[in-house]
Formats: structure tokens, sequence, C-alpha cells
């Protein structure tokens, strides 16, 4: 194991980010908001998908809050910036915008979700508040957010993109030709690389022989800076000046935050792979919820004021749970609409026809057949 | 007005489609200032400039991929493949991404992918490919295939134009072979919509692209050595296909003959083999017949080559089994 993982391994650095001079109180307080949201949320999900409510696979960002929350925070939701996040980047999408009733309906397969029940998760988007749906081929939202940047340009637009890919997704062809194209046309793309130790089982040595992800940069001709991930001022910082240069016609910026995935790859994933004590040492030693806490307490914050946000946090969830709880199921034949603008709908086959639902319970399987229940 | 050729045809719809819509733009490898391996997007870049007429690295991920991005923000890209050949580098992109964003995200995702497709020029197993049947089980894409100059501009008009994503085939045998006068003003060609290319009443050829031209030169020759009487069916669209044109054909003829460039097996005429097995079973008079390209990747020699593609002879006979049956 001599190099695997160098984020797995050991704590990243603590680097010359996170002064957090640029934030104001209230900024501060949200940042720490949106990761309370961000955990308490999959906290109550895994809650529903030990109750078999939640229909497929649970993803989480245990350990990882900082990096979705810091970095999507430093966009500028007033000038229309639009991110793509990944599955570890709930807290991103909550950032902007993102609602709990929304997550919690995707995750139920409601027919209400944001996609109808046509797809699972956190695989949604919405334009106007600025968050595009990934899809589960990894890279290919770096192409995509590679264009949605170029129309920025075209337009003279002031606007900035954001695209998370994770350490797994650096090796496929979309993620180079992505923003390879992205740079040069130098695109306003910022593009972070959640440096998380893991992709799946497979950790960072057996991905690549760089020394690091953050060399990649060099090689696009662009400009390259590494974090602390779990430092969500750092997160912050380092991504608010990507997106700064972003703005001023600088180009794409690659960052790698190192962050560490403390739950597997999904729910099922009982963690065989990772090296005993690895995950403790995280847990114990570099939380980014906990560490963003004592900091805030060292300051001028008071214990109440972060209780308070707890308490909302809470009384949020609980009320997107009722209303999840209580949406209806999609339409069966809601299945064959909107696959093009024209036709709205297809037609439904031979012996389908004046059916409305193709048999009388729906299995809910508790598994994808990953592993045995 | 003057004659166009194929070629030309789908110029005069990129110049026209540019200059009326500042959103429509395109993007691919050498189509700037050289423009393009076959030059149809020559002069485009001294008109419109390098934002609009992009030249790409040798990515065809990221050109579909950066496409369906500005799609989403409201532009209307033109991704050129050099050869169509390529589109399979895109093939996820086109698949998995492109096809499923209006279903699944309800992103809309208008823009098109054109590219010189099609044998019959010694272009080997690289260059001359028929991409149709990969894509033809992919809901969400659109795919049109142009046999006639105007079609092709007027298909490639209503491509840019269309709401989702529309696969543009242009045969590169056609490019500077046939010309016509275009008909004037705005000249739209409806997706979805097949020609009939020729009336018939005893036997029908349904092809689209270049082998409607020997579907035409076979029912000429019948005509005339066996006084048969054939009608031949130019799909344009192959999704969403004509169904009703395809229904209405065979009501009347009661004998088909299914004839595509592309390989035979999984390829184009066993689905419309099945969706008249569907509809209309009871109106045949004799088996369909298939001519289409053997199942090999295409080889360069022209006696090679030759031997792989449908040629007219092979029409002819089909024709004569069809009628005698």
């Amino acid at each position: 194991m001599a190099r695997a993982g160098t984020a797995a391994s050991k704590p990243a650095k603590i680097s010359q980010d996170g002064q957090g001079l640029s934030l104001t109180r209230d900024q501060k307080l949200d940042l720490y908001y949106y990761m309370r949201l961000t955990r308490s949320l999959e906290e109550r999900l895994v809650n529903l998908y030990r109750q078999t409510k939640v229909v497929g696979g649970l993803f989480r960002s245990l350990g990882q809050e900082a990096d979705a929350v810091g970095s999507a925070y430093a966009l500028d939701r007033s000038k229309g910036d639009v991110l793509s996040p990944l599955i570890r980047n709930l807290g991103s999408m909550l950032v902007q915008g993102a609602k709990p009733n929304e997550i919690i309906k995707q995750y139920m397969a409601k027919g209400d979700s944001p996609t109808r029940g046509r797809e699972l998760n956190i695989h949604y988007g919405d334009l106007v508040r600025g968050f595009i749906g990934q899809i589960s081929h990894l890279g290919d939202m770096v192409p995509v957010m590679a264009g949605v940047t170029l129309s920025f340009k075209m337009r003279k637009e002031n606007r900035v993109g954001l695209v998370y890919v994770g350490d797994g997704a650096t090796s496929t062809g979309a993620f180079h030709e992505g923003i390879n194209f992205a740079a040069v046309q130098r695109c306003p793309l910022v593009v972070v690389v959640e440096n998380n130790g893991y992709a799946y089982s497979t950790p960072l040595s057996k991905q690549t022989a760089a020394r690091q992800l953050v060399d990649k940069a060099i090689g696009y001709g662009i400009a390259g800076e590494q974090a602390d991930g779990n430092d969500v001022v750092a997160t912050y910082e380092v991504t608010k000046r990507a997106v700064d240069r972003a703005r001023a016609g600088g180009g794409v910026t690659l960052i790698e935050l190192m962050t560490y995935r403390r739950k597997g790859h999904a729910e099922h994933d009982n963690q065989s792979y990772v090296p005993p004590g690895e995950i403790d040492r995280w847990a114990s030693e570099n939380d980014p919820i906990d560490r963003y806490v004592k900091r805030l307490l060292a300051e001028e914050f008071d214990q109440s004021e972060l209780a308070r946000l707890d308490v909302r946090v809470k009384e949020e969830i609980d009320r997107a749970t009722d209303e999840a709880e209580a949406s209806p199921m999609p339409e069966p034949t809601d299945a064959l609409v909107g696959i093009y603008a024209e036709p709205p709908a297809v037609a439904p086959l031979w012996f389908r026809e004046g059916i409305k639902s193709a048999v009388e319970v729906h299995e809910r399987p508790s598994s994808w057949g990953t592993h045995d229940v | 007005m003057s004659e166009v050729t194929y070629l030309e045809a789908i110029r005069e719809a990129l110049f026209e489609e540019m200059e009326r819509d500042k959103n429509v733009f395109c993007l691919g490898e050498d189509i700037g200032a050289y423009g393009g391996a076959f030059k149809v997007t020559e002069g485009l870049i001294a008109k419109y400039g390098e934002q609009r007429v992009i030249d790409t690295p040798i990515s065809e991920a990221a050109i579909i991929g950066a496409a369906a991005g500005a799609a989403h923000m409201g532009m209307r890209p033109v991704c050129e493949m050099q050869f169509i050949d390529f589109i399979s580098t895109g093939y996820d992109m086109l698949t998995n991404y492109v096809a499923t964003a209006r279903y699944r995200a309800m992103l809309p995702c208008p823009m098109v992918v054109r590219g010189p497709s099609g044998g019959y020029v010694r272009g080997g197993p690289f260059h001359s490919q028929n991409p149709e049947a990969a894509f033809l089980h992919t809901p969400g894409l659109k795919m049109v295939y142009p046999a006639t100059a105007s079609d092709a501009k007027g298909l490639l008009k209503s491509a840019i134009r269309d709401e989702d994503c529309v696969l543009y085939f242009e045969h590169k045998y056609l490019y500077r072979r046939i010309k016509e006068e275009m008909p004037a003003g705005d000249h739209l060609t409806p997706i979805g919509k097949a020609r009939i290319a020729r009336e018939g009443k005893d036997v029908s050829i349904i092809t689209y692209a270049a082998t409607v031209w020997k579907a035409l030169e076979a029912a000429e020759q019948v005509e005339k050595d066996d006084g048969l009487s054939v009608e031949v069916i130019d799909l344009r669209t192959l999704l969403p296909m004509d169904d009703e044109a395809i229904i209405a054909t065979v009501k009347k003829t009661n004998r088909v003959l299914i004839v595509h460039e592309d390989t035979r097996t999984g390829g184009i005429a066993g689905e419309i083999t099945a969706r008249i097995n569907e509809s209309a079973f009871e109106w045949l008079d004799a088996p369909i017949l298939r001519v289409t390209a053997a199942d090999v990747p295409l080889p360069y020699s022209p006696p090679l080559e030759d031997y792989v593609l449908p040629q007219t002879s092979d029409i002819v006979l089909a024709l004569r089994k069809l009628a005698a049956y």
C-alpha cells in the first residue's frame, strides 16, 4: 500500500487558505447551515432507507460536506452561475437552492419529484436555480459544462460554471476531452476534482500514476490549485479565486480538493477494502463539521446560534419528510410522456392499450442484487 | 435560379440558418479556416467568425457533450463529424446524455450532429460507414438521411429548428454527383415524412439515401424489360419512421423490397419488416425481401466493395423474384 490513496492514508495538510477574511458573519453561519443540512438530510434518508421507503441505493457524502458546500458557496447565484454536481455533492445542490422535499421525493421515486420518478436520487437539476443533473457515466458532465460555459462566453454573459468530478472520473475520456476543449476555448469553467481516496473500491494508486491530481492542470495549460477539502473556508476561498479568474476571462481552473469518503460507494457497500482504522481516524480527527464548529466557537460565535440552526434544519427535514411520504407515486402511463418535444408522448404498445398499470403490486426489491439481503 | 449540388444545398442550409438565428453555431474538426474535409462549411468562418464556427480538438465526445450543454442554454449547435464513422466515439454522449435529457431531466437538447456517411467511394472500413442502425433503438434521438439536394437542404433546416437532437447523415457519394434547382424561399422538408420518389403499382421498394438512386435505376430497367410498375419510397427520416407511408405502399402493391446500404443483421430493413408484419400482414402477396450490404466490415478495393454493397442489378433480381412469386 505504498502510495495507496495519498488522500486516504493521511489527512491532507492544512493549506494557507482558510483565513475566512472575505466572509461575513452571516455567510459563515450559512456555511454551517448547509453542511448541517446536508448531513442531517442524509441521516434522515438512511432512516427512510432502513424502513425500505427509499427505492434503490443510497449515496452518502459523510465527511465530504465541506468540499461540496464551500465550493458551491463561491458561485454567485445572483449572476446566474451554474454547477453540475456529482453523487457526493448534495451539499452543493442545497446551496444552489435544491429543497429537502425534492431530495426525499427523488429517493422515494415519487410522482411529484423533480424527475417525476424517471431518475434516481440526486440526479436532477433546475436551470433557473443553476444546477444541472448528472448522469451515471462519470466524466460526461465535463463536456456538457464546457458547452454551458461556452454559451456564456459566446453570449458575453458574466456567468461562471462549475463541474464536480471524483478522483475516478479523471481517468475517463470524457473528462479529458471536456477539460481540454474548455481550456482551448478559455471557457469560464471551474473543474473541482474531489479526491476522496476511493472510486467505489479502487484506491487512487490504481486510478492514476500521477503524483497528485492537480498536476493534470499543467498538461491542459490551465490553472491548478489544491486545497484541504475538509476545511469549508479553505474550500470556499480556493474556489472563489477560480470563479473570479473564470469571470475575469482567465479560463479554466482545476481544483483538487483533498477529502475522504467515510461511507461506502453506496449504503450497501461494506468497505471491506479499507485498511483498518482509516475511517475512524478521519472521523475522529478530520470531520469537516466538527472542525468548523470548533473554529466558529473559537471566533465570536455562540453555541446557541448553532443550536438554533440545528433546530431549523431538523424542522425543515421533518416537514420535507412528511410531504414526501404523503406524495403520490407516478401514474404508470406517465412513462410514455416527454421523450420528444414532438410528439409529446409515444403510443402504448398493443398489449398495453387501455391498460393503466402493468401489474397489481409493484415489487420493491431491497437491493439491485449487488449484495445478499 | 441555377442548380446546386447536394453538398452546396447543405452549405446553403447552414448559411441561411446561421443568418436567421444568431443562436445557431457550428463546431467540429477543421470546419473553420479549412472549410471542412469536404468543404461543406467553406465560407462560414469568413462570414460568421470563429466564435460561431468553432474548430475543435479531435474530441467527438467533447463536441457532442459541449453542444448538449450549449443547447440546454438556448443555443442551436450544429456538430460536424469529419466522417460519420467517428460518431461512435461520441456514442455515449449521444445515447446516454443527449437522448435522455428531455425525458429524465426536462432539459431541452436542440442540436444537430451531421457528417459525411456511406460508401461506394472506396473509403474502406472507417470512411464509409452508415451508422443508423446503432442509433435506431435509442429513444430520444431523431435521424434523417436525405437522397436529394432539395431534401438535403430542407431536412437540415428542419433539423436545426427541431426541439430535439437530430442526427443528420449526408451521403458523400451524392455530395457532388447530383444537383437540382432549390425550391424558392424558406425551404423546409418535414421530419418524419417519407417521399414517393416514383409511383408504381406492382412492387414497392422502401429505401433511403444513395440507394434511392439505384432503386430508381432498377425500377426503370424492369419497367422497360419486364413491364413492371415499381413504386420507390424514399424514407428521408429514419427515426421516427413514417409508418403511414410504409403501410400505404404495402397496401398498394402488396409486394415489398427493402434496400439499404448498411449491413443486413440488425439493420433497419428488419425493423421495417416487423412493422409491416404487425400492421399489414394480410396485405402481402409475397415475403418481404431485403437487399443490403453483406455482414462484413466494408472493404476498400473496388472489386471487394462492389461485391459487398447493393448494386442496381441486385435490386433488379429481387424485383423480378418478387413479381414472380
